[in-house]
């Protein structure tokens, strides 16, 4: 019988390749959900539906007259077929009582959810060292720990409760790093953005825990649009970790959320990300449309905000990480690891704006890319006039799997100060045929070798997460990679 | 004692894009011995080599290739590499982001795990492999550095001898490994590959040149053409081609 060596093991790749999504189900739920379709009333019933003041209804109305006149961005490379935005649901809530006092009046079907998402809710068996907010479509199901950490007078809550609650802070904060009207994408969150988490970090305070806001797409015709507060006050220091996953649908859903975050004197915010959104099948059907707008604003002086993204799901991703460094003295970073697969797209990268003097920023951007896909870093790196002695470093490294895909890097650097101090650094390398030939041949599997290649090449960024969630990361990345080559 | 010859080659035929390379090819290799395969480009020594290892770019058209009896075709290029069988490249490939040390300590744990034996930890490694190293004469360094990155040929070419020794192979085939080495490189890696051979093994050589075997003494030197080994003889055959060139055998 003829050897048919390349058939057969491309046949064992692709079903390697092809492993199912393991985060697919969808949660057949009682819920509410709006009316398909867009315009200022929906926008006002959103905020009576969340029992809004005043401000945040005009915050809302504002946005909404700003992005009627606005239009999508077409500088990046994605490609996709319009967004018809009268076709999405603009909230869906699974259905509650008024007012939960306890875990145990949350719908057990929800908590199941969380259960099989790996997101334990209940008292006994949550994470101990991980206070968890769970976002389930439109609104905020439960937030682990509240009381523990308001002891030291952390506030970590949901946004509904937050606007209820502690309505000066969010009057004061929310659009202060990206205001109305900043992008497309930010502004039509600002008009109908839902739940999402709010932190504050007082004086003087070290968060005890890691927060967490595990964001889960449910319903396949409604938009997820939420909206992230954290504030560090001076001396304070916070880690945010932010997952998210999605049911697997044959449509697109559409993700649009911001993050903003403020950093004071001498505090520092680490915000991780592992983004795990349905990405499509492998002819590309469905996925996530994932347009997100995170900025961090280092208002102090020797504050520090850091980005650390694992992208690996969505089926367009539109993401860039950005730092405002006002404060001297001040620094930011961006890690990150983007892949893409079959016939998934990102555009992702970061903004370092560089304002007060000596400030520092470092940017490690990885991009991996398999099948047929698309991936490209765009990065800005902007050295203010006023910003003596700032300094700034970038790597980005491409690593290409198979000959189909496509990486691109626009690296922007703008310095208007002669005492600056620039360094960029980028590499392109392949994993092929050959290197998989040389790991078999000494007895080591594919799946071994991917792994091996992977976490190498991520390295940098991987350590920059939590350690609980570094290992996941590593092994999320070689699970996605898993037969690409052969 | 087992008189089965450890490889046993059986009318070979191969190709690769659609073209014929290998076209009946017969070899037997007994164990303790050495095997030189010369021939000028093109004659399909290295294509030779990489159906042996299993390469997922070459289609067998027909044939058997039996190692210790078993038909090797039919197994996975990992399986055959754990039955024993080790190809040294001809060009080494870098492979990004992965440490030599990780690399050879996967290897050597790969094998142990199908011999059923325990896998070692970095610590228990360590100790393995700073023995081995000695043998090509490597510094420790190598260990920390991405494999094959950045390395000379000649470095490429010794770390391919390390791995041969740590993964103690029983058949070996060696793809010029005498190519791209200077004077001291080419002894060192001679050196090694003679402390290495053994009763129990066996190397076939791939080379061009007859100075390789002024170094390792071969038992057998076959010359490939045309896909087909078409004269076979004793270490003096290779001094006369020198001479002569392969024309000569026309």
């Amino acid at each position: 019988m003829p050897y048919e060596s390349k058939e057969t093991s491309n046949t064992v790749l692709s079903k390697l390749l092809n492993q199912s999504y393991k985060y697919g189900f969808a949660t057949e739920i009682e819920k509410e959900i709006f009316e398909k379709g867009l315009n200022e009333d929906v926008v006002r019933a959103i905020s009576r539906k969340r029992d809004e003041p005043e401000f945040l209804l005009e915050f809302r109305l504002k946005a909404y007259k700003k992005w009627q006149k606005m239009k999508c961005p077409e500088w990046h490379i994605l490609k996709f077929s319009e967004i018809d935005y009268q076709d999405i649901s603009y909230y869906s809530a699974p259905k509650v009582k008024d007012k939960l006092t306890s875990l145990n009046e949350v719908d057990p079907e929800l908590l199941e959810t969380f259960e099989k998402l790996g997101i334990s809710l209940s008292e006994q068996k949550r994470l101990t060292n991980v206070a968890v907010d769970a976002v389930f479509d439109s609104v905020s199901v439960v937030t682990t720990f509240k009381e523990e950490l308001a002891e030291q007078g952390i506030i970590f809550c949901s946004m509904a409760e937050a606007v209820k609650e502690y309505p000066d802070l969010i009057k004061k904060y929310l659009g202060s790093v990206v205001p109305i009207g900043d992008n497309y994408f930010s502004t039509l969150n600002s008009a109908v953005f839902t739940d999402g988490s709010f932190c504050y970090i007082p004086k003087n305070i070290k968060c005890p825990l890691d927060l967490s806001t595990y964001f889960r797409i449910n319903d396949e015709k409604s938009g997820q649009f939420e909206r992230t507060l954290v504030i560090a006050d001076s001396n304070s220091s916070v880690c945010y970790l932010e997952g998210c996953t999605a049911p697997q649908y044959d449509t697109n859903q559409l993700h649009a959320a911001v993050v903003e975050l403020v950093a004071f004197e001498n505090a520092s915010i680490k915000y991780s990300t592992v983004q795990n959104w349905y990405a499509g099948n492998q002819d590309g059907k469905g996925g996530i449309y994932n347009f997100v707008t995170k900025r961090g604003l280092c208002a102090g002086f020797n504050s520090k905000i850091s980005w650390t993204q694992v992208e690996t799901g969505s089926s367009l991703t539109w993401k860039y990480p950005s730092c405002l460094l006002v404060g001297d003295n001040s620094r930011g970073e961006f890690y990150s690891v983007a892949l893409t697969n079959n016939y998934q797209q990102a555009d992702t990268g970061t903004r370092m704006m560089h304002i007060g003097k000596e400030t520092r920023s470092r940017i490690v951007s990885k991009g991996i890319s398999a099948g047929k896909s698309k991936n490209t870093y765009r990065g800005y790196v902007h050295i203010n006039n006023n910003a003596l002695g700032a300094r700034n470093y970038s790597q980005c490294d491409s690593l290409l799997i198979g000959n189909m895909t496509n990486a691109t890097t626009f690296p922007v650097i703008r310095v208007d100060n002669s005492t600056t101090k620039v360094e960029h650094e980028a590499s392109t390398s392949k994993i092929g045929e050959e290197q998989i030939f040389y790991f078999l041949q000494r007895g080591i599997s594919i799946e071994k070798g991917i792994e091996l290649m992977i976490s190498g090449f991520c390295r940098d960024v991987v350590t920059e997460l939590p350690l609980e969630f570094a290992a996941e990361a590593t092994r999320l990345l070689s699970l996605k990679l898993e037969g690409t080559v052969g | 004692m087992d008189n089965r010859p450890i490889l046993e080659i059986k009318n070979l035929k191969a190709s690769i894009n659609e073209k014929e390379i290998l076209k009946n090819l017969n070899l037997k290799v007994y164990q303790g011995e050495i095997h030189a395969i010369m021939g000028p480009n093109g004659s399909g020594k290295s294509t030779f080599s990489k159906v042996l290892g299993g390469h997922p770019a070459y289609n067998v058209l027909g044939g058997e290739a039996l190692f210790n009896g078993i038909d090797i075709l039919e197994l996975e290029p990992e399986e055959r590499s754990h039955l024993g069988i080790f190809l040294a490249f001809q060009y080494p490939i870098e492979i990004p982001g992965v440490s030599n040390e990780d690399f050879l300590r996967l290897a050597y744990n790969a094998r142990r795990a199908f011999n059923k034996e325990p896998e070692l930890d970095p610590l228990e490694f360590l100790g393995i492999i700073q023995q081995k190293l000695e043998i090509v004469k490597m510094s420790p360094v190598f260990l920390s550095r991405n494999v094959n990155e950045g390395f000379s040929g000649g470095e490429k070419k010794r770390n391919e001898i390390l791995q041969m020794v740590l993964l103690d192979s029983k058949l070996s085939i060696l793809d010029e490994t005498d190519s791209g080495l200077d004077i001291d490189a080419l002894k060192i890696v001679s050196e090694g590959i003679n402390t290495f051979m053994k009763d129990d093994k066996a190397i076939i050589l791939i080379t061009h040149y007859q100075r390789l075997l002024d170094y390792i003494k071969p038992d057998f030197v076959h010359v490939m053409q045309d896909g087909k080994i078409i004269k076979t003889g004793n270490a003096d055959l290779a001094k006369e081609l020198e001479l002569k060139g392969y024309e000569w055998l026309k």
